[in-house]
């Protein structure tokens, strides 16, 4: 396959960034999107360029380390994180764009890289349950009936990766915020701070920099875990709730 | 703990440690984890909160404007039974209420529920905005609606027209249909005209779209959606009394302007 990609390039989080475009020759339909951009930067690196900066890890759709926007979609046209987007799902010949994750709240660091610390302060503020260190109880020692054990399954499924805010049209973080509150919700362990949990998150969440959520669909849509919408519904009843004591 | 305002910051008797609160709420506190809400963030009135407000006040205005579509209906009926209506309106509640009573009550209401609604849109728009200052070169809507898409200029667009509805049907500030003796006189010599027909068709399908998407969105930001087949219920009640709002709006005015009612 031969391609034209146009890549953001950006020199750091303050410098001016641009799309730059590349041809790459000979890519084969099997490579996953990331390897792609491997054979892109190992030419840069031979001719003596800057190669272009992109984060990766598990490359097994499983860590939320990847994501980019590709030709206006998060994570590309699959339901899949990018490092199991492969370029079969593409057209010989075809032009793509390649964008990092645009929030405000994700500041560029270089290129195609964002920070995404802003996640991890919204899951510091409330995204956990507390215990005692030294006497864990056995994880089956609480029943939990099954539907409500399996909804908080689904929405574990979360990775962090970020592919909700950059397709939300408001770079919302709810579908995030919404996938830890049920997560948490739905699990005794997690009511003892389900009130306090889900008013720091939010305001963490707002104040970080995020927009809020007008329940267009765009994050469920993009989202490699396929979090459904509901649990955004969970999260404003958890709020509306929470402010009005009823927990 | 010390970025906490004074106030929030309590020591029960029994355990002596630190309680923190994310909020005013009394009722919970934790004992073991500290909250780490910045104080300047709980004054900002939180999205979820706007959009709560938004939803309360739009409920109002889809009550309303089902019970508005169908006393036009009441224009099938004729001239007797329009007015009588239209009357009927404004003796309602009599003597408890003093005459046209009900309608200032409605009117205060609507004008409340306006208010809130247009503070939380423009407020989430520019939130919006600001949260995304750096567009996409390249974007596809995948997965958003029409109606979805076009709920802020929508939204701004049946501002206006509820401005000039109110200036030519209720104020008669605007009367291209001249001086009228009676309410009915002033609708039927209003819609005879196909431009002002038009201008209302256009007004009544931008709110069928903005019912559609906002019914929904209600719905969901009520937490009341919170199964697949919930969300489903609440797309169609979406659609649903988007259409029937369109629907009942839309039969007097082309009933005029096709000559079946004159």
């Amino acid at each position: 396959m031969n391609l034209t990609l146009k890549i953001w390039r950006q020199d750091g989080p303050k410098a001016r960034g641009e799309l730059v475009t590349y041809q790459v020759a000979d890519i084969s339909p099997d490579m996953s999107f990331l390897e792609m951009l491997d054979v892109l930067n190992e030419r840069l690196n031979a001719e003596g360029k800057e190669p272009v900066a992109f984060d990766s890890d598990c490359r097994e759709g499983i860590c939320g380390m990847c994501g980019l926007m590709i030709s206006g979609e998060a994570h590309g046209p699959e339901k899949t994180t990018t490092c199991q987007l492969h370029m079969r799902s593409f057209k010989d010949g075809e032009t793509i764009t390649i964008e990092p994750w645009r929030a405000d709240a994700f500041p560029i660091i270089r290129d195609l890289v964002v920070d995404r610390s802003a996640f991890d302060r919204i899951i510091q503020a409330g995204g956990f349950i507390s215990v005692n260190t030294g006497s864990a109880p056995d994880a089956e020692a609480i029943l939990v009936p099954k539907p409500n054990a399996d909804r908080a399954f689904v929405a574990a499924e979360c990775i962090g990766c970020g592919a909700c805010v950059a397709a939300c049209p408001n770079a919302s973080g709810m579908l995030f915020m919404g996938a830890k509150v049920t997560h948490l919700g739905e699990l005794p362990q997690g009511q003892p701070e389900r009130a306090m949990r889900v008013q720091a998150m939010v305001a963490t969440h707002d104040g970080a920099g995020f927009g809020g959520c007008t329940n267009i669909g765009e994050c469920s849509h993009a989202c490699p875990k396929g979090i459904p919408l509901d649990v955004i519904s969970t999260l404003n009843a958890d709020l509306r709730k929470a402010k009005s004591g009823r927990f | 703990m010390s970025r906490l305002p004074a106030g929030r910051e309590k020591f029960t008797r029994r355990t002596a440690a630190p309680v923190t609160q994310a909020t005013d709420g009394e009722r919970y506190v934790a004992i073991v984890a500290t909250s780490t809400l910045p104080a300047s963030q709980q004054a900002v009135r939180s999205s979820i909160g706007l959009k709560l407000l938004m939803a309360g006040s739009g409920l109002i205005f889809v009550g309303y404007v089902l019970l508005h579509a169908y006393g036009n209906l009441m224009v099938l009926g004729g001239a007797d039974t329009f007015n009588n209506y239209a009357h009927h309106l404004r003796t309602f509640g009599q003597p408890m209420l003093p005459y046209g009573g009900l309608l200032w009550i409605v009117r205060v209401v609507l004008l409340a529920s306006l208010v809130l609604h247009a503070y939380s849109a423009f407020t989430l728009w520019g939130r919006a905005n600001g949260a995304r200052s750096t567009k996409y070169a390249v974007k596809k809507n995948v997965a958003a609606s029409l109606s979805s898409r076009t709920m802020r200029f929508g939204g701004v667009a049946l501002l206006l027209f509820v401005i000039f509805h109110i200036l030519h049907l209720t104020t008669h500030t605007i009367t291209p249909q001249g001086k009228q003796p009676t309410p009915y006189d002033n609708v039927v010599n209003s819609f005879d005209k196909w431009w002002l027909v038009l201008i209302y068709a256009l007004a009544v399908i931008a709110l069928a779209f903005h019912l559609t998407h906002g019914v929904w969105s209600a719905s969901q930001t009520l937490g009341l959606t919170n199964t697949a087949t919930s969300r489903a219920r609440a797309k169609i009640a979406g659609h649903f009394v988007g259409a029937l709002v369109a629907t009942a709006f839309l039969i007097p005015p082309l009933a005029i302007l096709f000559g079946i009612v004159d």
